[in-house]
């Protein structure tokens, strides 16, 4: 349990916001899927701490980012942070992507909407490694794709809008790269069909993949057994378990 | 230095802390962020004679000041409980509880009769109030007639510390928690969570997956002090307390209420250290109060 202070409270559009939350001391290393447990206060509304992903780690300044879709009142009030409040976290929880150890492996990164948010942090480890990847991002419209610039600092970036005011008109899954190209690992992260699509996709490649489930959660560190799914061991916990899953595990 | 310590039947804990089944996983989860020897004790999660997958997602609603919850029990089993869990927690110094739960009462005596050669464990919780299995779980507690039959079949292969786990969910609580003293219960514990349910307005569908859930967390605090003191009132044995209890006052009122002990569940999840922070602050409030032990304002409530 850590207490962050918030250093910048950047509001991306009206719907999403990114906290740079920083620590005096060295942060705790954490791996690309793991996720935090935010602690909003103690009003009726915001009773449970609420999962969101490690969008970002930067060591050197000891910061930590959190990308956050205004969803209901918990991310509502986080969106009004200030610089300098604190905030309590659980860090950092669950497990993580898989890093391939072949420099030449051929990797894809599939977001949708705040979906992206882990696969920033993934591909810059994955850089860290040697691997340049390539970002697929889809989006309702062009305000639903964030961070671009960042994205493009870690790989190649490919976008499709399903009004087409961004990159290729319609689904991720309707990308001209997925027929062009062929990947040794694809990850997903964001609504659930669009993973299920970009796993049938990847299943009739033969092609691993790995998503990010996001279960309702009520502790976020395998003690209240509420957040489970469906999966070939019987129900497992997303929290401890996952939240990163190869999808032959899931029962997708 | 304030005497912390408690007696419920058979069993002396070193304070009157301890944690509610289902909400601290076996401890280990905890290990992280607290020292568990300093606290009472520890009731593990849900035990059943044979393994359970529980219910389906979602099994979790946040509501105003609580949550709903319809986990059913998901366990590996007892066998796999004596077999692979209990060395490896059978060292924290800590008392260590198993919460027992079944679908019949055959169930609950050969689960109850498997953990009576533990060592380390010095007794059970006869849970006889889950609202989220179909069959048996809160039926055996909704009834005096169900409610002594497990209680009196069970004594009879358990010997140690048996702690009686009573649903809110009926008329009369008094009524139940005499029956089940009767049968040889050494203590009772209460409440288990209260039957709710959520409603997803826009979709127009149940949120949990079982429709219905059981309710913890503040929300129901009002209602388990109130059970509690009832029940306190009417039984010898000791009681322990629980339901809502965020903070060291929350506890406190338990302990003025009549309870000997207390148990902490749903706070836990949002803040995993604070059994330390009531136990703290009990023995804070001790000293401010000029108490030299905590048996002192167990039932001090002036009436
Ligand atoms: C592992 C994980 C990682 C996540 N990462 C991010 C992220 O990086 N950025 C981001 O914006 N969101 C992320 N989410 C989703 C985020 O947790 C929810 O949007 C948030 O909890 C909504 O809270 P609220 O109070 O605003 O909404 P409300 O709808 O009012 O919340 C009501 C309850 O439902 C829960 N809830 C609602 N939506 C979700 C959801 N999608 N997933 C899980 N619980 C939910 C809340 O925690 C709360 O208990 C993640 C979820 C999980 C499980
Ligand atoms: C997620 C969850 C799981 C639970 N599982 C059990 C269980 O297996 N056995 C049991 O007797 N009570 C179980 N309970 C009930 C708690 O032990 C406790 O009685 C109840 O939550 C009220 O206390 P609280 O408001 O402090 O949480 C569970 C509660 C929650 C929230
Ligand atoms: S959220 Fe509690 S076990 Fe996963």
């Amino acid at each position: 349990m850590l207490d962050l202070i918030v250093k910048e409270n950047k509001q991306l559009n009206n719907q999403y916001f990114l906290l740079i939350l920083g620590s005096p001391d060295e942060l705790p290393e954490m791996y690309p899927g793991q996720f935090v447990e935010v602690r909003v206060d103690n009003s009726p509304e915001t009773f449970l701490r609420r999962p969101i992903s490690i969008n970002f780690v930067d060591y050197k300044r000891n910061e930590l980012w959190l990308l956050i879709q205004i969803i209901g009142e918990g991310t509502r009030k986080l969106s009004t942070c200030k610089q300098g409040d604190l905030l309590n976290l659980l860090l950092p929880l669950g497990n993580s992507y898989t890093i391939p150890t072949n420099e030449d492996s051929k990797l894809l990164l599939v977001g949708g909407g705040v979906g992206i948010a882990p696969l920033l942090y993934l591909g810059s480890k994955l850089k860290e490694k040697g691997i340049i990847c390539d970002f697929l991002l889809g989006g309702r419209s062009k305000y639903n794709l964030l961070q671009l610039e960042e994205f493009s600092n870690f790989g190649n970036v490919f976008t499709t809008t399903e009004d087409g005011t961004y990159g290729e008109k319609g689904f991720v899954t309707n990308h001209s790269i997925l027929t062009n190209k062929k990947y040794d690992l694809i990850y997903s992260c964001g609504p659930t069909p669009m993973m299920k699509a970009v796993a049938a996709y990847a299943k009739s490649k033969n092609t691993e993949c790995e998503v990010s489930l996001e279960n309702t959660m009520a502790c976020g560190f395998g003690a209240c057994l509420c957040c489970v799914t469906d999966s070939v061991d019987g129900h497992v916990c997303v929290c401890t378990e996952g939240p990163v899953f190869n999808t032959s595990k899931l029962k997708w | 230095m304030v005497d912390l310590k408690v007696k419920l039947g058979q069993v002396e804990l070193k304070n009157p802390v301890m944690t509610a089944s289902g909400t601290f996983g076996y401890g280990t989860e905890y290990q992280d962020f607290i020292d568990l020897s300093r606290i009472g004790g520890i009731v593990v999660k849900g035990t059943t004679l044979r393994s359970r997958q529980g219910n389906a997602y979602p099994r979790m609603a946040e509501t105003p000041l609580g949550m709903l919850n319809a986990v059913g029990l998901q366990n590996k089993g007892v066998d796999y409980f004596v077999n692979n869990i209990y060395p490896t927690i059978k060292d924290f110094e800590t008392a260590i509880f198993v919460n027992v739960s079944g679908s019949t009462i055959d169930d609950y005596i050969i689960t109850a009769e498997m953990l009576n050669d533990l060592d380390r464990i010095p007794g059970i919780e006869l849970n006889i109030s889950c609202p989220n299995v179909k069959e048996g779980g809160m039926a055996f507690g909704t009834s005096c007639l169900s409610a002594s039959q497990v209680v009196r079949e069970v004594r009879k292969v358990y010997k140690k510390e048996i702690m009686v786990k009573l649903s809110p969910n009926v008329t009369d609580i008094a009524e139940i928690a005499l029956a089940v003293e009767a049968e040889g219960a050494d203590s009772i514990s209460l409440i288990n969570t209260i039957l709710g349910m959520a409603i997803n307005a826009e979709k127009r569908i149940p949120v949990l997956s079982t429709i219905t859930g059981g309710l913890s967390g503040p929300a129901v605090k009002p209602v388990a002090l109130r059970m509690v003191w009832q029940v306190a009132n009417a039984v010898k044995v000791p009681v322990i307390g629980m339901g809502g209890i965020m903070n060291a006052t929350d506890a406190i009122e338990f302990l003025l209420a009549g309870a000997s002990a207390i148990q902490i569940g749903t706070a836990n999840f949002i803040d995993p250290t604070v059994s330390i922070k009531v136990l703290e602050g009990i023995e804070d409030y001790l000293k401010r109060h000029n108490f030299s032990s905590v048996n002192d304002i167990i039932g001090a409530l002036e009436v």
